[in-house]
Order: C-alpha cells, then sequence, then structure tokens
C-alpha cells in the first residue's frame, strides 16, 4: 500500500477540561473522498483544523503527504474552503485571486483562468463587498482550488450554497476525485456528500464512531449511517 | 519576499476603507490641539516636554493603527486561510508589522509640522536625525504591538488588551525614543551620554524583532 496522503493517529484536542477529540484514528489515500458526519459540536471542524494545520493536536500525530501539516511543503498542496469564504471585501476579485496566487508561488494568469471558471470575469475589477452572495462564494470556491490542490479539505462546503454554486463545486469536486486528488469535507448535506464520497467517518462527542467504505445503502438512504452507527 | 506582498495587501486594505487611518491621524491632530490649550505653547519649557508630548500622541495614535492589524483579517476568516497558506508565520507577522509601521510613520510624519505650528517648535534643522529616532521607535511599537495584536486578535475587549499589554512593555523604547526627540527639538545633538538612548532604542528593536519571529508561529497556530 502506497503512503497515506492523510494520516492520523490517536489523536486528542482539548478545550480546557472538555474534550474535542478523542483517539481518533483514520487514513486516506490519493483518490479518496471522506464524508465526516456527525452532528454539530461533535468535533468535525476541530479535525480539520487540526488537519488544516490552524490548530495543533494535544496528542497523537497527523501526517500529511508524510510531514506535518505545519510544513510549507504540505501547507502548498492543502486547498481549504472553511466556515468562512476567506476572501477581502474590500479588494477586487482579481486583486483577491492575484494575492493568493502570490503566496502559493502560482502564476498570476491563473488567477484569471479560475475567474473564467466561475463565471465571475465581468466582475473581476468590482470590490467584493458589491457581490451577491453566491458570487462571493464562486470566488471563495476559486481560491481554494486556485493552486490545484493535492488535498482539499472543507467545512460544510455545501452549506448555504446557491444552485449554482452547489454545481460549480460539485462538478470541480469530482473532476479533482476523478484526478487523483483527496477530499475530506464535514457536511449536513448527506445526499451530496454521499454522491462523492468513496468513504464515510462519524463523529460523536469527539469519538470517531465509524469510519469505512460508503456502501449502497448509504447512497439510497443518507440517513443510514446516523441510524446504524450513531448513539440513539 | 513574501511578506511584501502580504505588507501591499495590508496598505491596499487599508487606503480602500482608511478605518485605521483616519481614526488615528484625527486623534492624533485633536490630543496635539488639545495640549496646545492645556500648556503655553510660546513657553521656554515646551521643548523640555516636546519629544514626551509627540511620543505620548504616537503610542496613543499608534494603538489604533495595530489594533486593526491582525484585526483586518478576521472577517470571512481570512486569518485562516492566511494560516493554512505556505507562508511562514515569521513572513505573515513581518508584512503585517511593515505595513502598520508604513502607515504610522506616515501619521508621525503628518503630525510633526503641525506639533511645530501649534507648539512654535522649529524642527526642520533636525528633520534627517528626528526622522532616523521616528524610524527606529515606531518600528519598536509596530514590532511589539503587531505581536500582541496577534495574541488578542480573537479577543472581544482587544481595544483595551492591546494598549494594557503594548505600553509597559513600550517603556524602554519611549523613553529612549522620548528623551532623544527632546535632544533634537532643543536644538541640541545627540552625543557624549545621550548615545546610551539611542543604544538602548536600538537594542530594544533587536530583542523584540527577534523574539517576536521567534514566537508568532506558536501565537498563531493554537
Amino acid at each position: 500500500m502506497s503512503v497515506p496522503v492523510l494520516a492520523v493517529e490517536h489523536v486528542y484536542k482539548y478545550f480546557g477540561d472538555y474534550p474535542a477529540l478523542r483517539d481518533v484514528s483514520f487514513s486516506l489515500h490519493g483518490g479518496e473522498c471522506l464524508a465526516l458526519l456527525g452532528r454539530n459540536g461533535a468535533g468535525k471542524t476541530t479535525m480539520l483544523k487540526i488537519l488544516a494545520g490552524l490548530s495543533g493536536a494535544a496528542q497523537g500525530e497527523v501526517k500529511l503527504f508524510g510531514d506535518s501539516p505545519r510544513q510549507a511543503s504540505a501547507r502548498r498542496r492543502i486547498g481549504l474552503l472553511g466556515h468562512g469564504i476567506g476572501v477581502y471585501d474590500e479588494l477586487t476579485a482579481i486583486e483577491n485571486l492575484t494575492i493568493f496566487a502570490q503566496l502559493y508561488g502560482v502564476s498570476k494568469t491563473v488567477a484569471r483562468e479560475w475567474l473564467e471558471r466561475t463565471q465571475l470575469a465581468h466582475v473581476a475589477d468590482s470590490p467584493v463587498r458589491e457581490f451577491s452572495r453566491g458570487m462571493r462564494q464562486r470566488l471563495a470556491v476559486a481560491r481554494a482550488f486556485l493552486h490545484n490542490p493535492s488535498l482539499l479539505i472543507l467545512d460544510e462546503p455545501f452549506t448555504a450554497l446557491d444552485d449554482r454554486a452547489i454545481a460549480l463545486l460539485q462538478g470541480l469536486l469530482s473532476d479533482a476525485k476523478a484526478a487523483g486528488r483527496t477530499i475530506i469535507m464535514s457536511t449536513h448535506q448527506l445526499r451530496e456528500a454521499m454522491e462523492l464520497a468513496t468513504h464515510v467517518a462519524l463523529i460523536e462527542r469527539g469519538k470517531l464512531v465509524h469510519f469505512g467504505p460508503r456502501t449502497p445503502e448509504m447512497l439510497m438512504d443518507p440517513g443510514y449511517v446516523y441510524r446504524t452507527f450513531g448513539a440513539v | 519576499m513574501i511578506f511584501l506582498q502580504v505588507a501591499a495587501k495590508d496598505l491596499r486594505s487599508e487606503l480602500r476603507t482608511k478605518e485605521s487611518l483616519n481614526a488615528s491621524l484625527s486623534f492624533a491632530v485633536v490630543i496635539l490641539l488639545l495640549f496646545s490649550f492645556a500648556f503655553d505653547p510660546s513657553g521656554e519649557a515646551v521643548a523640555e516636554f516636546s519629544g514626551g508630548l509627540l511620543w505620548l500622541v504616537f503610542a496613543f495614535a499608534g494603538a489604533l493603527i495595530l489594533n486593526r492589524s491582525f484585526a483586518r483579517e478576521l472577517p470571512n476568516d481570512c486569518l485562516e486561510v492566511l494560516i493554512a497558506s505556505p507562508v511562514s508565520g515569521a513572513q505573515l507577522f513581518l508584512g503585517k508589522s511593515v505595513a502598520s509601521f508604513v502607515l504610522l510613520l506616515a501619521i508621525e510624519l503628518i503630525c510633526l509640522p503641525i506639533f511645530g505650528i501649534f507648539y512654535n517648535i522649529t524642527w526642520t534643522p533636525k528633520f534627517w536625525p528626528l526622522l532616523g529616532i521616528f524610524l527606529l521607535g515606531t518600528w519598536g511599537m509596530t514590532i511589539l504591538g503587531t505581536l500582541f495584536s496577534a495574541l488578542t486578535v480573537n479577543l472581544s475587549l482587544r481595544e483595551l488588551m492591546l494598549p494594557m499589554l503594548l505600553y509597559p512593555m513600550m517603556i524602554p523604547a519611549l523613553m529612549s525614543a522620548m528623551r532623544l526627540t527632546t535632544i533634537l527639538l532643543s536644538g541640541n545633538d545627540i552625543g557624549g551620554d545621550d548615545l546610551v538612548w539611542l543604544r538602548l532604542l536600538i537594542g530594544f528593536d533587536v530583542v523584540f524583532t527577534t523574539l517576536a519571529l521567534a514566537l508568532v508561529e506558536t501565537i498563531l497556530v493554537r
């Protein structure tokens, strides 16, 4: 078996005395897509923040591409789409993408290409504060995919997206998976997640209660995971 | 030179909104004006407290600029995206420090002639040595203020916490900058025993720049 793209081993995280994550272990390889499920406050976002290098684990080890998530080489290969859109309201769309292109060492022409792909080229020079919600979300998607990341970390990516942005994101994620990229996404949108996922994990009160391949039952009945593996 | 791109981004953002620039500049001018009513601007004693007065104004106005340094990244969770990018914490911190430094220095250079007019102080013959002191003092304030801005960015009372942390730590640099500025505005040159204040200011900048660059990664990733 090849080296996993992402390996989480016995990770614990505490907020004060409260255990946000307890002994979480799993791994993913190239081309795999994990739907990380769990109720609000279960620990999904905490797990994703540790994977993105935004937070450290109290115990245990996280490896991305065989490295610590805080290594620049690992971070260069991550695409992050969190709760916020991660773009600056006072800057224009092209200025936003150009900044992130510079930070990731990507050519500025790629920023223009992504504005075309996300159908924002006509507003390239308009400040983001004038954008509709859907346009802002598409710009966030462009920002996350700009540097062609090998690992996509998505925190509830379909929440509050308009239909155009959902279609765009689903298309990009399908292409990424087909190209051998690894995807991990937390979500409450079970149907969209199950269509993309190769693996499913369920977190409850910081504990990983299920991790395994997505089965046909899960695809037909998205609530199956909660009913079968979750606490009543 | 990624930090220059971070600095350029911050400066562009600030010049679009002018949030901290307007607040800081108007605050500095109002303080200078009010103090000119409190003291007799034509008195000989003015030169004696000129350095202290100027640097107190810079320190108060600077807190308004420095508070925005990392807080600017909070809307839309931009700070998370920056921390997750391949840019090191030190580069990010340096970029933000340079942006705040440029903004604060601009405020100071606007305030200097206003101060000269209000307090009847002739500063032009000593402009270049004064600029040197401004550069050193402002860098010390900026580097420490940006570090505390990163430390307090997620606190609801950050506008209060930043000055509470910054001013006590700034005392050695402020004392040096005040003393050296007073010497220059009194028409004298810096030399002899006064050089110890210059050494203290340079030492402060070197020590806190090194410490801040070493500590900032730990502060940003919790």
